[in-house]
């Protein structure tokens, strides 16, 4: 774990400033969220102290500060989502896996996040599994692609 | 790894482009270009719309069944990975070009069609049912009994010029790009133009603002070029936070070298060397395929150093966004690259002046940069020649919702409203009513029946209380409740605002604590009624200090989507209020549940569910809702295998 952001340290050798939310992204990309000595180990990169880089992680919607599950489920609540139902959805989800949106469940299969806006409001309601797309869900559709990812675990 | 093939190709490209010939007099490159514009086919081409919505309709699983298809057969075929055209509600779209033949679109093709469709389609056969279309082509010959796609309801009202290559060619193909026409005003503005003359002929040409604001672009720019600096930067604004807008993702995924090209015009224009696209994170397909644009274009010298021999350098560096609606703004975008938390700051100084890392910067939307190439290929004149008499030329606009056909759209400034709506998309689905349209997102309004007939320009929108935003149109019929969408709206926009300055911070939240009482449960005690029976007034105070004493634009616009359905939809909120009903049953919590005696068998399985604990009733005789305990979830009414609950009216 340490290695990964120790090579995207290194990876911006001469960055400023300005390079912290790239860093920050790419320790993510790799890890999945931020950790804290993630976060202790940037400030001394990049000479700020640690409270400034949380203050900026944040700010933003995009960091996360806990691990997420293997399949990490974004629903979209955007505005032509939710005039389409994605409320009734996403609350559908949360007591099928029997978390509420930000937490993973215990086996750390699934985490549940909100996110504004994916961009594919013509095929709402959208939800995004761990980069996989699906389009046009209701509440049976949605319990359909759980049961899927949980057999596909099973014959793994 | 640049060929040696491919270096005799750029070189017949670069030629072309140089000499700026339309019709290349040279036979092979003659016929390169053709081969490229496929108008000469060897063998057939089928094409897949693989933008974002593409593939979440499933266009990556029908890719799958063509290789496969095409495996098993032993037929060679191109298959080529373009952009969207536009019409999500119609994904996956399949498109399949035979030698000679126009190029035909079908519409959801989902993988268990592939088999059949292309057996049909690669024998010259193809079923008509499926087909949305075929390309209008002079170099190709038509098909018999099969309409246009350019007469279809969906395409028939456009004029596509920044989305004039989404879904025909190829996105990351810069041959293909500079085939139909790409890159020659560029060269033509490296050549024959001074920055300043740049500046003028955008002005000249009426171009505005896509983003939301609709500053004149060739103003702005002005500022910038007669501000004297050692560095500027021109900053492409890709953080579409909007919700309901997605028009420069498909830009970015299906044509990126139009944005590439519009910024290297925009750079010029304004004498920057150095540019950056502030793009959302959520957009990863679109952040994929600029790269690869950025990495062919600087093979080709049109990126870097000395562009096309002119002595003119710029480059790009894409900016992943990190979430934060509030970026939108131009001041909060440009800290956010610095580094730092995205908080607005006061202006003036203005960007145009002292911008990021107190240089003089320019920062332009997706649409107005992509906007650019056409302008100086066609002429400003004939750019202002579209529109009304104060917005000039065409604007993009994402249609979702209620409707019968999704996507985006782009039309002439000064196009009815009610056209898009009832002509383009096809009216509302399952044959409701209209009920409104919300258009600019959370700082724009809704506009209801009455004002359908506008003429769609900036003006006109922010007369009718709404405004231009970024293009989201996102219809509502009678099935929504605009409490519920007012309070959605604030909900989004409490959670966004930065923070920095205290009307919007507090203000925001207050009045969705209001938005929230007026929809909760009712309760007759304490302050919370007398809060209900406030709220109204208070709403409309609490708008009017938000906007007059923000800082920046989200704060400013962020009382909007209350205000403009407090105006149009008043008695919605009086009736949430005094009679405690949501006439369009979305507030859950507003919703009693009674249940029917004759029907119930007394089984207990609603009172078992029920998480509240508010029905009662013993073994084998009706039971009851206490409607003070109960708060309207409705598990009951699942529940119920009889069906004996139900709303109360």
């Amino acid at each position: 774990m340490k290695t990964d952001v120790k090579e995207v340290l290194e990876n911006h050798q001469q960055g400023g400033r300005d390079s912290l939310i790239p860093i920050l992204q790419e320790i993510q990309e790799r890890e999945g969220y931020l950790s804290e000595e993630a976060v202790v180990a940037v400030g001394k990169h990049l000479h700020i102290p640690s409270s400034r880089i949380y203050g900026v992680a944040t700010f933003y919607n995009q960091f996360r500060f806990q691990p997420t599950g293997k399949y990490h489920i974004q629903v979209c609540r955007g505005t032509a989502c939710h005039v389409l139902g994605s409320a009734t959805v996403l609350a559908h989800l949360e007591k099928l896996l029997n978390i509420k949106a930000g937490q993973t469940t215990r086996d750390g299969l699934f985490s549940i996040e909100i996110v504004a806006c994916i961009g594919a409001c013509g095929l709402a309601p959208v939800i995004n599994i761990s980069g996989e797309f699906h389009a046009r869900v209701d509440e049976a559709r949605v319990a359909a692609i759980i049961e899927e990812y949980r057999k596909r675990e099973e014959t793994l | 790894m640049i060929t040696e093939t491919m270096t005799d190709v750029r070189q017949i490209l670069m030629e072309k482009l140089l000499n700026g010939e339309t019709e290349p007099h040279s036979h092979s490159s003659g016929d390169l270009l053709r081969a490229l514009r496929r108008e000469t086919l060897l063998k057939p081409v089928i094409y897949i719309g693989s933008g974002t919505c593409g593939l979440g309709a499933g266009a990556d699983k029908t890719q799958q069944a063509v290789n496969r298809y095409l495996d098993e057969k032993g037929i060679d075929a191109d298959i080529v990975q373009v952009g969207c055209i536009g019409m999500c509600s119609a994904e996956p779209l399949l498109d399949v070009q035979l030698p000679g033949r126009n190029r035909l679109c079908f519409q959801k093709v989902t993988a268990d069609k592939v088999v059949s469709l292309l057996d049909s389609a690669l024998k010259g056969e193809p079923s008509e049912e499926d087909i949305l279309g075929q390309f209008r082509n002079g170099h190709t010959s038509a098909w018999d009994r099969i309409p246009f796609l350019d007469e279809h309801p969906f395409f028939a009202r456009q004029t596509r010029i920044v989305l004039k290559n989404c879904g025909i060619i190829d996105p990351v193909s810069i041959r293909e790009y500079i085939a139909h026409g790409g890159y020659q005003s560029l060269l033509t503005v490296l050549q024959t133009c001074t920055s300043l003359d740049v500046c003028n002929k955008v002005e000249i040409s009426g171009l505005r603002g896509r983003g939301g604001g609709g500053f004149p672009t060739g103003k702005k720019w002005k500022f910038a070029n007669q501000t004297e600096a050692d560095q500027k930067y021109l900053i492409c604004n890709a953080d579409e936070g909007d919700p309901g807008a997605f028009m420069d993702r498909a830009v970015i995924e299906g044509d990126p070298y139009r944005l590439i090209e519009g910024m290297t015009i925009a750079a010029y224009g304004i004498g920057a060397s150095k540019g950056y696209v502030y793009i959302r994170a959520e957009y990863p397909l679109a952040i994929q395929r600029l790269r690869i644009a950025m990495d062919q274009a600087r093979s080709y010298g049109l990126l870097g150093k000395d562009l096309a021999g002119s002595g003119f350098d710029f480059d790009i560096t894409v900016k992943m966004g990190a979430g934060a609606f509030v970026c939108g703004e131009e001041t909060a975008l440009m800290h956010s690259i610095e580094g730092k938390r995205g908080m607005p700051r006061p202006r003036p100084p203005f960007p145009a002046v002292s911008g990021l890392f107190g240089k003089p910067t320019v920062i332009n939307n997706v649409e107005t940069l992509a906007n650019l190439p056409v302008i100086f290929e066609k002429g400003e004149a004939w750019f202002s020649s579209m529109g009304t008499a104060t917005s000039k030329g065409t604007k993009v606009f994402a249609l979702s919702g209620k409707i019968s056909r999704t996507g985006l759209v782009e039309i002439p400034m000064g196009t009815p409203l009610r056209d898009i709506i009832f002509t383009m998309a096809g009216g509302i689905r399952n044959g409701k009513k209209f009920k409104a349209v919300q258009i600019g997102g959370p700082s724009g309004g809704c506009i209801t029946e009455a004002n359908l007939d506008i003429q769609i320009d900036y003006e006109s929108l922010i007369r009718a209380g709404a405004m231009m935003g970024s293009g989201g149109l996102v219809v509502m019929d009678e099935d929504t409740c605009m409490v519920d969408v007012a309070k959605f709206f604030m909900d989004f926009i409490q959670r966004e605002s930065c923070g920095k300055c205290i009307p919007c911070r507090e203000g925001t939240r207050r009045m969705l604590e209001i938005l929230e009482s007026i929809t909760s449960k009712p309760v007759n005690t304490g302050n919370q009624s007398l809060t209900r029976f406030r709220g109204i007034i208070q709403l409309e105070k609490l708008a009017k200090v938000i906007r007059e004493t923000s800082l920046c634009g989200l704060g400013q616009t962020a009382p909007n989507p209350v205000l403009s359905t407090l105006r149009w939809f008043r008695d919605e909120y009086e009736s949430h209020i005094y009679e405690r009903k949501c006439p369009a049953g979305v507030c859950t919590d507003l919703r009693t549940f009674r249940i029917d005696v004759d029907k119930c068998t007394g089984c207990t399985v609603c009172a078992k569910k029920c998480p509240t604990g508010a029905i009662i009733g013993a073994r084998k005789t009706a039971h009851f809702i206490v409607e003070e305990k109960c708060i309207g979830c409705g598990s009951c009414e699942e529940a119920c295998k009889f069906g004996a609950i139900f709303i109360r009216e």
